[in-house]
């Protein structure tokens, strides 16, 4: 019965540690690279002048950005929330599918990742913009002209609109968000949904449980590290996002990706403080995940950073 | 011991067109401990999970207690059930894995009464100590336990046992074995066990009912089923037994091999032909010129406790246990007292089993056997 744990372990037996650990070696090399040097970099660049002298100033300086930091942290936690309504009843549905459908259904979840990033975002601004598709739509069908009218009929000095406002907001951004990391909350739910032991499931309704408490007493519990890793896989990338805000809201909506953004290609050029923001965002992200993994205590830590 | 308490009417399951379970029949007291006995696919799983509610009889009625219950779900059941693989929850710890069923009751139990429900229910299954625990930090075993306190710390009046013994290991099984049997005594309420291990039906039930092929074959206790199997299925299924041909001359009196032999069976039509069951225990090997008839022997194996012969009669190999030694080739005579023969009426599997040619292929079959039962009909 335990035969094949111990074969694996013979067949490692042939290599010696040393032997097995050099395996390991290509990757350690390339994130030693790409990942651990970089991120040196920039604690230096933070912590240093232009003239490459030691200081704090870039951290002091950046109370100017507080409200920078609260609109990102805020739109970010927005989105995931979103994400999240959205997403966990899409992953409950599609686990209780066949497997042949479930297959189907991912792939289509994942449509949309197969095309460009930048490509996806575009087709958003036209439809949100202010002659974009929606307003045409809402145009078309009296909409904008009701609106126009109710607010005539409310207050005397009502000025008409021609247009709902769409782009370049908040919401805007919100929505680009929640389009393109979607995917990313819905898959890990799912896959660990989906794993849970039919045998389970039954056991809690064998118990006395009905369809609501075995979700909220097994079910929810039991997908918790897949819902932890799906915050994680979209709050992170939400929170430091650029290009989003950048389509979406034409600079209008500033957030932390655009600010370091600027201080390394725009106007503002002072990588220093670039790094500096960068260094604070990352410390912020480590936070926000450790926070998340004690609530998945227990359970396989889904996403450690 | 005598009140009916489960009753399965002409209950028949068809999965993808293929039949299941066909038209059982099956009456189950309260307070026995019934086992539903037999080879993998043969729907003792699927008859399991029709009185667990997990499954709707395509046709046919499930009765509780005088009341039909086809159509109530399994959390209305006063039914718990210990799992094969054991299910327990692993985001809870053992203390909460046995409370499950009891905070979720209506109306609520205070926090006083479940706690000592789970300390009784710990205490029954020998775990007292172990309810900080983790499940996953419990061996195969003491999982068991917990599954089993899970279930019947709700008080059911019937706990269904799917095969709850197969992943433990030969010793832990037999030690289980006569524990399980001890606590259906001790809390006194029905058990129907499922499992394809002959050996554990016979040591715990009451009540074994033989299945295969979507139909019972014998609903007995252990000792009829044994001593007076209804077919060669039954025969060959429970414990071993060589299924010779033979021909019911009159009363009390066998033909085969041309020869005719006293036996204590009555009750059939004059010369009917029937499969003679001899248990390979009931057979006393004697010098040649004493045995009802000769044969040659083809194989010996050592068993520990006896031999296992293997002798040919004339072209039918049977299957011999004996405490002495015959050497391969030798002639043997045997000698077979009346009530060694068992009798049985000719049916479906008649020439099916009882002929020990390919011995060593039935024993292969035998250590075999389905250690994945439970996964039949899924």
């Amino acid at each position: 019965m335990n035969e094949a744990p111990t074969l694996a372990r013979d067949r490692g037996g042939v290599l010696s540690r040393w032997q097995r650990q050099a395996f390991a070696w290509p990757y350690v090399l390339w994130m030693a690279i790409f990942v651990v040097v970089p991120i040196a970099l920039i604690a230096v660049y933070a912590f240093t002048n232009a003239q490459h002298q030691f200081t704090i100033d870039n951290f002091a300086g950046m109370t100017d950005y507080a409200g920078v930091f609260g609109r990102s942290l805020w739109l970010a936690f927005v989105a995931t929330v979103v994400c999240l309504l959205l997403g966990y009843p899409v992953a409950l549905a599609i686990s209780r599918t066949d497997p042949k459908t479930q297959r189907i259904l991912l792939m289509l979840i994942m449509l949309p990742m197969w095309i460009n990033f930048l490509l996806r975002t575009y087709a958003w601004m036209s439809i949100l913009e202010n002659t974009g598709l929606l307003n045409r739509l809402f145009n078309a069908i009296g909409l904008i002209s009701l609106v126009n009218r109710v607010g005539a009929h409310v207050s005397a000095g009502y000025t008409p609109i021609d247009h709902f406002q769409l782009i370049n907001t908040g919401g805007a951004v919100v929505l680009g968000m929640v389009y393109n990391y979607l995917p990313f909350m819905i898959l890990p739910i799912e896959s660990v949904i989906v794993k849970i032991d039919p045998f389970v499931i039954e056991a809690a309704q064998d118990l006395g449980a009905d369809g609501h408490t075995v979700f909220r007493k097994v079910i929810l519990p039991l997908s918790l590290s897949g819902v932890i890793s799906g915050i994680t896989m979209v709050f992170v990338p939400a929170v430091s996002t650029f290009v989003i805000s950048k389509l979406l809201s034409s600079g209008t909506v500033m957030l932390l990706g655009d600010l370091i953004e600027m201080q390394f290609t725009g106007a503002a050029y002072n990588p220093h403080l670039g790094a500096a923001i960068s260094l604070i965002m990352m410390f912020i992200v480590v936070l926000c995940m450790s926070i998340m993994n004690k609530f998945g205590e227990g359970e396989e830590q889904a996403v450690v950073m | 011991m005598s009140k009916q308490l489960i009753r399965l009417v002409d209950c028949r399951k068809e999965f993808d067109g293929e039949v299941v379970l066909d038209s059982i029949n099956l009456d189950i007291k309260d307070k026995e401990f019934l086992t539903l006995l037999g080879p993998s696919g043969c729907g003792k799983t699927t008859t399991l999970r029709i009185i667990g509610g997990f499954l709707r009889p395509d046709s046919g009625q499930v009765v509780f207690d005088g009341r039909v219950i086809n159509d109530v779900p399994p959390h209305k059941r006063k039914i718990n059930t210990v799992f094969q693989k054991y299910a327990l929850f692993t985001h809870l710890n053992v203390y909460e894995n046995i409370a499950f069923g009891l905070r979720i009751q209506k109306p609520k139990l205070s926090e006083k009464e479940i706690s000592q429900r789970v300390y009784d229910a710990l205490e029954l299954v020998a775990l007292k100590g172990f309810e900080k625990r983790a499940v996953s930090q419990l061996s195969g075993g003491q999982q068991q336990r917990i599954a089993i306190a899970r279930a019947i710390v709700n008080r059911p009046q019937v706990l269904l046992l799917d095969e709850p013994l197969g992943a433990l290991d030969l010793k832990l099984r037999k030690d289980m074995q006569r524990e399980l049997k001890q606590i259906q005594q001790q809390v006194g309420i029905t058990f129907i066990y499922v499992t394809h291990d002959q050996e554990e039906a016979l040591t715990m039930s009451d009540t074994v009912v033989v299945m295969n092929k979507g139909e019972i074959q014998q609903i007995g206790t252990p000792v009829d089923i044994y001593n007076e199997p209804k077919n060669a299925f039954v025969a060959d299924f429970i414990g071993e037994s060589n299924i010779i041909d033979g021909v019911m001359v009159e009363d009390d009196v066998v033909k085969m091999y041309g020869r005719r032999f006293a036996c204590v069976d009555k009750g059939f039509a004059p010369n009917e032909p029937v499969d003679v069951v001899i248990r390979p225990e009931d057979i006393d090997i004697v010098p040649v010129e004493q045995g009802q008839i000769t044969g040659t022997v083809t194989d010996v194996t050592f068993k520990g406790m006896q031999y296992d012969i293997i002798v040919d009669f004339q072209g039918f190999k049977w299957l011999i246990q004996t405490t002495d030694h015959s050497p391969v080739g030798a002639k043997i005579g045997v000698k077979i007292d009346p009530d060694g023969f068992h009798i049985m009426k000719k049916s479906e599997y008649s020439g099916l089993y009882g002929d020990y040619s390919s011995y060593s292929e039935e024993y292969d079959e035998l250590s075999e056997m389905d250690p994945e039962g439970g996964a039949e009909n899924e």
